[in-house]
């Protein structure tokens, strides 16, 4: 634990195991969404630790990207939200068990 | 071919012997060119063939004249055009011609007859169908024969030699639906290439000793004395020097082509032919091409012998004592076997090769210019006489048969007369006709003959023989009564007129060979020859004269006996038949020659062939059977191995694939989720793999 980065990423890296786990396990696809707005947030963590631990904390690259980063998720995040509502109304549901036609 | 004393060798070419190549190229090509007409052309083929010839005629003539104005300032001319054909290795194959006292004598003689058969064949062959084709043959026919006799290269003379041996058959074949002609002109190729191969032979070997092929090249050519002198002093087997075996080769090839025992089979036979062809090649030309091709390498023949020219041969070599042999026996053969044919041509074809025995013993025991000179006046009067009887046939509406001829004097009296005197001229009567001084000077050279009496005697013989048979012949054809069917009738004169031609020359000629003034020999061997009657006062000469003339008569005489006047019927037995039965029967059936050939030769043929069947049925074609089987087995075990082993394992191969194929198709299950955890899966194994690999 030399340096506090380690923390960081630690608790980065935890966020995305978490994210992970949700993304993959659960059936509900809203879930699934913030599972994997975990991970993307974990992501962002990583990004903003290692420019604060970086060579040039000077220089705001690391959270500029951030900002990038989060602006980007929130129009995924509005796109799965639509596509999310679409499969509701087209298949009155949000199982992802029952939705397997996603194949050759 | 001795060069007299007084006479100077001129050998640069002329003009005239610059251009001699047309004389036999322009009736080629016109053989050609008629080749192509349409059939109903048929005055314009025989225009062409005719017109081609008659300009070879002029041609030669020029060149005869040209020969001739040397001759009476002196010279020997032998002018040669020589040139490199093709060059093998180091070897070079040259062709050449030359124009000498010997073939400018022989090109008049073929072009001259040549030209008066052409004009026959107008209104003998006027209702055949094929008469384009007809003349199409003849002139290719005379081309090939002229350039036999302008040959200076041995080569060449075999190149002319074997297209007069095609155009032959040709002809004699020529109605081949006749099943007879057919067979005819089979027997006449295939017996004239038995002689032919000897010839060959002798040609390479000749060349391999020489080095040349050319008869005369300015004192290199093969038969000229350096040559001789080099084939004199090399040994052949059974104590013959070389130039005595390739002699004998050659003159095997003249033998076959000149229908001399014991080839003489395919001449009679080919009277199947049209009659001009008869008259053409098997009587005047093609046949006596033997004789020519002898006197041509007679210093071959002679090498070795010291021959006084003018007198006869005092010394022989064996190649010339076989070629007088053979043709002193050649001569009785046939005129006993012509004693008891019915057949008109069949007759005159026996006589032919009689009188081709004659020229081969003159050429035996007198030199060139004795054999020659018989040549040149039996072509006349034996073109006479088969013409003559081509007329007869044509009167008698297409009558062979003697015997159902008789009486056509009264009916056709120009054949009568023009064949009477070709008839006269084969007998040799006395004093007036050509034949009885072309006979009468082989009979005295005969009688000189230092090595053996024998041809002398049998060539006595053979002129008994000679005038008996043409008078039985005359005696059926023309006197006594018309024993045929219809009424016979007189020949147009496009027939008879060049039948009245040949009968003048048939008489006419005997003056420039009589032995007061015996032009010819003198102009064949160069030199110059005064008239005087002394001529005859020669030792022995007058009782010679007297003798042959003598057994002329008796001969005559005995035909007359037997046969003259007497109104035979058709079906009655022969009066030699009625005399002497079994005589009759044996040269009635030509001695058995033919079966003789066909029980030895034939039979040995056909045996073989039946061998050859059996073994190409039996051995190599049950070696080739087993070979293909073994090839079959091969093939059905591979098929086995395909279907049972190769395609097993494919199939199982494709199974595997689609086994796992489907596997992994249940991967992809279409549910977002499972891919995302192989996402995931991956992803962990790439980074344990990446951990991993930064550890070390």
């Amino acid at each position: 634990m030399a340096s506090p980065l380690t923390g960081y990423l630690l608790v980065a890296a935890l966020i995305f195991a978490i994210g992970l786990a949700g993304a993959l396990t659960r059936r509900n696809a809203i879930l699934v969404l913030i599972g994997i707005e975990l991970m993307l947030n974990a992501a962002n963590l990583n990004l903003v630790a290692f420019w604060r631990y970086g060579p040039h904390p000077e220089a705001l690259t690391g959270m500029i990207f951030a900002i990038f980063s989060i602006a980007v998720a929130a129009a995924e995040a509005a796109v799965g939200l639509g596509l999310v509502i679409s499969i509701y109304r087209h298949a009155k549901t949000t199982d992802l068990e029952q939705m397997n036609r996603m194949k050759g | 071919m001795q060069e007299g004393l007084a006479f100077t060798p001129q050998l640069s070419a002329s003009n005239i012997a610059e251009w001699l190549w047309l004389v036999p190229a322009v009736p080629v090509v016109a053989s050609g060119v008629i080749a192509l007409l349409r059939q109903p052309k048929r005055k314009l083929a025989s225009g062409i063939a005719i017109g081609s010839l008659c300009f070879s005629l002029l041609l030669a003539f020029v060149a005869f004249g040209h020969v001739l104005s040397g001759w009476s300032q002196g010279f020997a001319v032998r002018e040669v055009v020589n040139f490199s054909w093709i060059q093998v290795g180091s070897a070079q194959v040259e062709l050449g011609w030359v124009l000498d006292p010997l073939a400018a004598v022989m090109l008049v003689m073929v072009a001259f007859v040549g030209l008066l058969i052409f004009i026959y064949s107008i209104g003998y062959m006027a209702e055949d169908e094929n008469y384009t084709r007809f003349f199409c043959f003849l002139s290719l026919f005379a081309g090939a024969m002229l350039g036999v006799v302008i040959a200076n290269s041995i080569l060449l003379l075999f190149m002319g030699w074997e297209l007069v041996g095609l155009t032959s058959y040709l002809l004699i074949g020529f109605w081949y639906q006749k099943p007879s002609a057919a067979a005819a002109a089979k027997k006449a190729f295939l017996t004239t290439r038995v002689g032919d191969v000897f010839f060959l032979l002798g040609m390479v070997w000749l060349f391999a000793q020489t080095g040349t092929l050319l008869f005369y090249d300015h004192g290199v050519g093969s038969l000229e004395p350096l040559a001789l002198g080099g084939l004199l002093v090399h040994h052949a087997a059974w104590g013959l020097t070389a130039a005595g075996a390739i002699g004998l080769l050659i003159f095997a090839g003249a033998v076959g082509k000149s229908g001399q025992l014991p080839l003489h089979v395919w001449l009679p036979d080919a009277m199947e032919g049209p009659t001009p062809v008869s008259a053409l090649i098997h009587a005047a030309t093609m046949v006596a091409a033997g004789v020519y091709l002898i006197a041509r390498v007679y210093p071959l023949m002679s090498a070795g012998a010291i021959i006084r020219p003018f007198v006869t041969a005092s010394g022989s070599t064996p190649a010339l004592i076989v070629v007088t042999w053979v043709g002193a026996s050649t001569a009785v053969f046939a005129a006993l076997i012509a004693v008891a044919q019915n057949d008109i041509k069949r007759i005159l074809a026996y006589s032919t090769v009689s009188q081709l025995g004659y020229m081969m013993a003159g050429l035996g025991v007198g030199g060139v210019a004795v054999g020659m000179f018989h040549l040149i006046t039996h072509a006349f009067f034996k073109a006479l006489l088969f013409m003559g009887a081509g007329s007869a046939i044509h009167g008698a509406h297409e009558e062979q048969d003697v015997r159902k001829m008789g009486g056509l004097k009264a009916a056709m009296p120009a054949t009568f007369a023009t064949y009477a005197v070709g008839m006269l001229a084969l007998c040799g009567f006395p004093l007036l006709f050509s034949g009885f001084w072309s006979k009468d000077g082989i009979l005295e050279a005969a009688q000189h003959w230092s090595v053996a009496r024998g041809p002398f005697y049998l060539l006595v013989f053979g002129a008994l023989l000679t005038a008996f048979y043409m008078t039985r012949q005359v005696s059926y054809v023309f006197l006594g009564e018309y024993r045929g069917h219809g009424h016979p009738h007189e020949s147009p004169r496009v027939m008879t007129m060049p039948l009245a031609i040949l009968a003048f020359f048939a008489i006419a000629l005997g003056a420039v060979g009589t032995p007061a003034w015996p032009w010819f020999r003198g102009f064949l061997e160069n030199r110059a020859v005064p008239f005087e009657t002394a001529g005859f006062s020669e030792p022995g000469l007058a009782a010679l004269m007297l003798t042959s003339s003598l057994v002329v008569l008796s001969g005559l005489g005995l035909g007359w006996w037997m046969y003259g006047n007497k109104s035979t019927k058709a079906e009655e037995p022969d009066a030699l038949e009625k005399a002497m039965p079994p005589v009759w029967a044996v040269l009635r059936n030509k001695f058995y020659v033919d079966e003789l050939y066909g029980a030895t030769v034939i039979a040995f043929y056909w045996w073989s062939a039946k061998v050859a069947d059996w073994l190409d049925r039996k051995v190599w074609g049950g070696i080739v059977a087993g070979v293909a089987l073994v090839f079959s087995g091969w093939a059905q075990l591979n098929r086995f191995l395909d279907t049972n082993v190769v395609d097993g394992g494919f199939d199982k191969g494709c199974e595997e694939i689609a086994t796992s194929g489907g596997l992994l198709a249940r991967v992809q299950n279409g549910r977002g989720q499972i891919y995302l955890r192989l996402l995931a899966v991956g992803v962990v194994i790439l980074a344990a793999i990446l951990i991993w690999s930064g550890r070390q």
